[in-house]
């Protein structure tokens, strides 16, 4: 069975169509991409699924249960945790503290502990530290727990966001363009980031990408987005030779 | 560096620099190795001698008494007293505290080390609080420092509460004023109306010997009612964020106010009197640590910190299974209640309370009091708190140029530093109670 089924999704911002039509169907354990032009509605149909927008039609079901009018943050306790294409961090909050927040669903000591902190409280935060701590040091940066995030060079913040996604134990998980602004270095590292996470934690992962290496690299199956509407879907190779997918994004060689 | 008088070779300038540098490095070394109980020692002692010698120190000094705010005020108004409020102030404050606070500093380590190691942490927390008590109950000595003690704590569950919303959670909320307004009242009710023979309530339903023990519960239900007035601001305020809770709670805050004010039964604009005066300075100072506790507890644990996250990027603390509606209606609610509490002792502090101390002047002193100590600190509240209180009261003799010179100190301390004095700054208790190690000299 699928692990995420979107049946016929349609999304209007007031009179424009973003996204028309929209099915998917991701299996456990695999690595999806979603590629096409800026403005075909790939960040929208992420925001859609995450809650963060209520699709105007159509039908999201994870693990057999519709997503469709619950709050983002119930989506994400449900196991569909996301990054963002533009980092969003808490500024004024240690490394440690993002990593830990994001376990807010997994903790139950509930108002009780939190003012008169209990020896459940105690308990389920050392456990929630630890816990952040492991993932840190997967990410290579355990040493800069107590760093406040703005302080932090750019591929850093990726990784604390990765780490912070991860902490919430999803399924699946959401990357909008895990790479953009990197230099090839970061990029090498953040793709072998990628693939551990995916092996290690048997996730499965949907991305955006708009670089092909990337995406032609990590994904088994590839959907190609334009104007709000899927134009192709299949392996690397396919989607490479497509040739609606060349004509509306990837170029035809001649002309470059 | 400039030089301005070329007289002075530079090898001497340094060499006075260095001079300089000395002694203040010999005065940290002197200071270092002295722990949080060690200082708590130093001000009991100081204390203990102004009980003792106070008095008739001050007339020697050729004071007219013991001076109220560390000679603060006399200084502002008779210059000719300035010598003499200064020399008294070194010899009954600080010279006893330094020097016992540094010839106990041993012995502080040891038992400091001692308390923490065999006892839980709270057994350490509340030997010191029961020191700092009795410093502030032996300095409290007649009825003009109580009260200023009294409203500097219940200023610091103010300031405290309010941070919590425009500090940790970064909303701006004006309707403190209200809120405490509706603590008062409601606890004022309740205790005239249950021990105290009224015009208005009549006889007393319950024994009044009872009053004092049940305090507590009235107290309790003001802060509670003041809950209730925050879920009518936050239901409609909440489901966006920006200006709209801005708006909304200073309307709740001049609703509240006239609505007390057309409400003949609990006297109207006149006010409501005969409240007896329960909260005395060990209530109050019990309130201030409970409510201390509570919201460095709260703000420390995981539910508390989604406070930030909100305030940061609520979007992402969505995404990260925050539940932020959750989150703010809790903390809202929560520092609305401490409001209700403090409006609560307020109004058995004082025996007497009207619509018109819960107006525009109040929030503007409590904004104050958050914006100077620093936004997202439980430390820069109480220092704030205290500060400005202070501040308000030494510039009493001033009169109407207090209201120019605190506004501008405000400013200047806007420009310098934008977000309060300790602002983002967490001081951990354990920390803070630690024995100090003198330094070179460790095992």
């Amino acid at each position: 069975m699928a692990l995420l089924q979107v049946k016929s999704m349609t999304h209007f911002f007031g009179g424009l169509r973003a996204v028309h039509n929209y099915d998917l169907e991701i299996e456990p354990g695999q690595v999806r991409g979603l590629i096409g032009p800026n403005g075909a509605g790939k960040t929208t149909i992420f925001n859609l699924i995450t809650g963060i927008y209520q699709p105007t039609e159509g039908e999201i079901i994870f693990n057999g249960q519709n997503l469709v009018g619950l709050h983002p943050h119930q989506i994400a306790a449900q196991g569909v945790c996301r990054t963002f294409q533009t980092l969003r961090l808490w500024r004024h909050m240690t490394v440690l503290d993002h990593v830990k927040l994001a376990r807010y669903s997994k903790i139950h000591y509930g108002l009780i502990g939190a003012f008169f902190g209990t020896g459940q409280r105690h308990r389920e935060e050392a456990a929630s530290e630890k816990m952040a701590y492991d993932l840190l040091e997967m990410m290579g940066i355990r040493n800069l727990a107590d760093q406040v995030v703005i302080n932090l060079p750019y591929g850093v913040q990726r990784r604390v966001e990765m780490a912070r996604a991860l902490a919430s134990e999803p399924q699946l998980l959401f990357l909008d363009e895990p790479t953009a602004g990197m230099n090839p270095e970061e990029l090498v590292e953040m793709m072998e980031v990628i693939r551990r996470v995916r092996d290690e934690f048997e996730l499965t992962i949907f991305l955006i990408e708009h670089r092909m290496r990337v995406v032609m690299e990590l994904c088994e199956i590839i959907q190609t987005l334009d104007f709000g509407e899927v134009i192709a879907e299949g392996t690397p190779e396919e989607i490479r030779s497509n040739p609606r997918v060349i004509d509306a994004y990837l170029g035809k060689e001649g002309i470059v | 560096m400039e030089m301005r008088g070329s007289t002075v070779p530079p090898a001497e300038a340094a060499a006075s620099a260095g001079r300089q540098n000395t002694l203040r490095a010999k005065i940290r070394s002197q200071l270092a190795p002295i722990p949080l109980l060690g200082w708590l020692f130093g001000t009991l002692v100081a204390m203990v001698i102004e009980q003792a010698v106070g008095h008739s120190l001050a007339l020697a000094f050729g004071l007219s008494g013991v001076p109220g705010l560390f000679g603060l005020r006399i200084m502002l108004t008779k210059r000719a007293l300035i010598p003499s409020s200064l020399a008294y102030v070194l010899l009954v404050y600080i010279l006893p505290t330094l020097v016992v606070a540094r010839l106990s500093a041993p012995l502080a380590n040891r038992v400091a080390k001692q308390l923490l190691d065999r006892f839980p942490l709270w057994v350490s927390l509340i030997v010191h609080l029961g020191l700092f008590y009795a410093t502030m109950h032996l300095w409290g000595g007649n009825a003009y420092r109580v009260l200023f003690l009294k409203f500097i704590l219940i200023s610091i569950i103010l300031t405290l509460s309010l941070n919590l919303v425009n500090g940790y959670m970064g909303e701006f909320s004006c309707s403190h004023p209200g809120f405490m307004a509706l603590g008062a009242y409601s606890a004022s009710v309740l205790t005239v109306l249950l021990f105290v023979n009224d015009d208005v309530f009549g006889a007393p339903l319950l024994p009044p010997a009872l009053g004092p023990f049940l305090f507590p519960l009235t107290l309790i239900a003001g802060g509670l009612v003041a809950s209730v007035g925050a879920l009518v601001v936050a239901i409609p305020s909440f489901r966006t964020r920006g200006d709209y809770l801005a708006i909304i709670s200073l309307a709740f805050m001049f609703i509240v106010k006239s609505l007390i004010e057309n409400l003949e039964i609990i006297g109207g604009p006149r006010g409501f009197m005969n409240q007896p005066k329960w909260a005395n300075l060990p209530t109050v100072f019990a309130w201030m640590a409970i409510c201390v506790w509570m919201i460095y507890n709260f703000t420390r644990s995981t539910i508390g910190k989604a406070m930030c996250a909100v305030r940061d990027d609520e979007t992402a603390a969505e995404a990260m299974t925050v539940n932020t509606r959750r989150t703010k209606m809790v903390t809202f609610l929560f520092a609305a209640f401490w409001a209700g509490v403090a409006g609560g002792l307020f109004a058995h502090v004082i025996g007497y309370i009207n619509p018109s101390t819960f107006g525009v002047y109040k929030l503007s002193e409590i904004l104050a009091m958050v914006y100077l100590g620093g936004l997202n600190s439980v430390v820069g509240s109480i220092a704030g708190a205290a500060g400005l209180q202070l501040l308000m009261e030494v510039l009493r003799p001033l009169q109407l140029f207090k209201w120019i010179v605190i506004p501008v100190l405000l400013i200047v301390l806007m420009i310098r530093r934008p977000m309060g004095l300790i602002a983002f700054t967490e001081v951990n208790i354990k920390d803070l109670l630690q024995p100090r190690q003198v330094p070179g000299k460790e095992r």
